[in-house]
């Protein structure tokens, strides 16, 4: 005679994921290289965000790279490599977020001892890359002025997951109206302390703030070994 | 298999009405095929750092104490996404030590 039996699993359904960017995270540690995942809803700006980004580091003499994923096109690996950096572009024909594995296949033939920072630019999208660990020290969330104060509200997972937010597009405020005590009390709400970097790729402002973050938290990582 | 048992965290960004639709689809000639599927949402709970205690919070668009309205990040559940349990329909084994299977 057959008898239900309740067995307790209690195992993350991400399981897999999350032990691939685990054992990235540590390689990624042992090697000094920081790694920075940028995310954000398509139009946010990440793309030129990340190039004024990449050529302002390679001025201070930094090594970079970047992996950026779309679902089609490689518009932004084309853009990206304008800063001289080493670029790879993933197409995910579809999927709506960046995986582990992913990264992982695209770092195969790569010498990453030659690098200090690499920069995964996620697919365009506030909801599913909220889940997706890559294996990142530090996950950026953008914001445009042109999207409206209230995005972190609405998309609270996303924010609440990221450890530095950037609002992007600030040379455009004026002409949007936009709100900024609003967006940044918007932003703190989901995520109480969060520092916030206000930029302008065009204009360039913000940016020396938001590198001098990433060498220190770079430094945190100490030497390779 | 009989049945399976998630607990999803309220800041997973999986939707229940979702979830099953996609569960019906995949589990037709998997050994899934006539189980149920029972879900146990987490709601989220903070560290409120003036309480000195977990709080739970109403929505995920604050994440302030519910109580004291003291800001906190320090999430202590409703990030879950996970198997809690699964039931299977396994032979009836003699028990060995007088007590009977566990049901």
């Amino acid at each position: 005679m057959a008898t239900p039996r309740i067995l307790e699993v209690r195992t993350r359904i991400l399981k897999k994921n999350d032990e691939t960017a685990r054992a990235m995270r540590q390689r990624f540690d042992s090697l000094g290289l920081l790694v920075v995942n940028l995310v954000s809803s398509p139009g946010t700006g990440k793309t030129t965000f990340l190039l004024e980004t990449l050529r302002r580091l390679r001025e201070r003499g930094e090594s970079v790279a970047a992996i950026v994923g779309d679902l089609e096109t490689d518009n932004d690996a084309r853009r990206l490599a304008e800063s001289g950096a080493p670029v790879r572009q993933i197409m995910t024909h579809g999927l709506c977020h960046l995986e582990a594995d992913m990264i992982e296949r695209e770092l195969v033939d790569w010498n990453l001892a030659d690098f200090g920072y690499l920069f995964i630019e996620n697919v365009g999208n506030l909801v599913c890359p909220t889940s997706w660990d890559l294996g990142e020290h530090l996950r950026l969330a953008l914001l445009s002025v042109t999207e409206g104060e209230d995005k972190p509200l609405k998309y609270p997972g996303l924010f609440n997951t990221a450890d530095v937010a950037a609002i992007t597009k600030c040379d455009l405020a004026a002409a949007c109206e936009f709100d900024r005590d609003l967006a940044v009390a918007n932003i703190d709400s989901v995520r109480p302390g969060m520092t916030i970097f206000e930029t302008s790729s065009k204009a360039g402002t913000g940016f020396d703030a938001w590198l001098d973050c990433l060498t220190s938290r770079r430094d945190a990582l100490g030497l390779p070994a | 298999m009989l049945a399976v048992t998630l607990r999803i965290g309220r800041l997973s960004c999986v939707h229940e009405d979702a979830l099953r639709y996609s569960f019906e689809l995949v589990r037709d000639g998997t050994p899934l095929a006539d189980a149920s599927l029972t879900v146990t949402p987490v709601p989220v709970r903070i560290w409120c750092p003036a309480c000195n205690t977990e709080q739970e919070l109403p929505g995920i668009q604050r994440f302030a104490c519910p109580v004291c309205k003291t800001r906190s990040g320090d999430i202590r559940a409703g990030r879950e996404l996970e198997i809690e349990s699964i039931t299977l329909d396994l032979p009836a084994e003699e028990p060995t030590d007088g007590h009977a299977p566990h049901p």
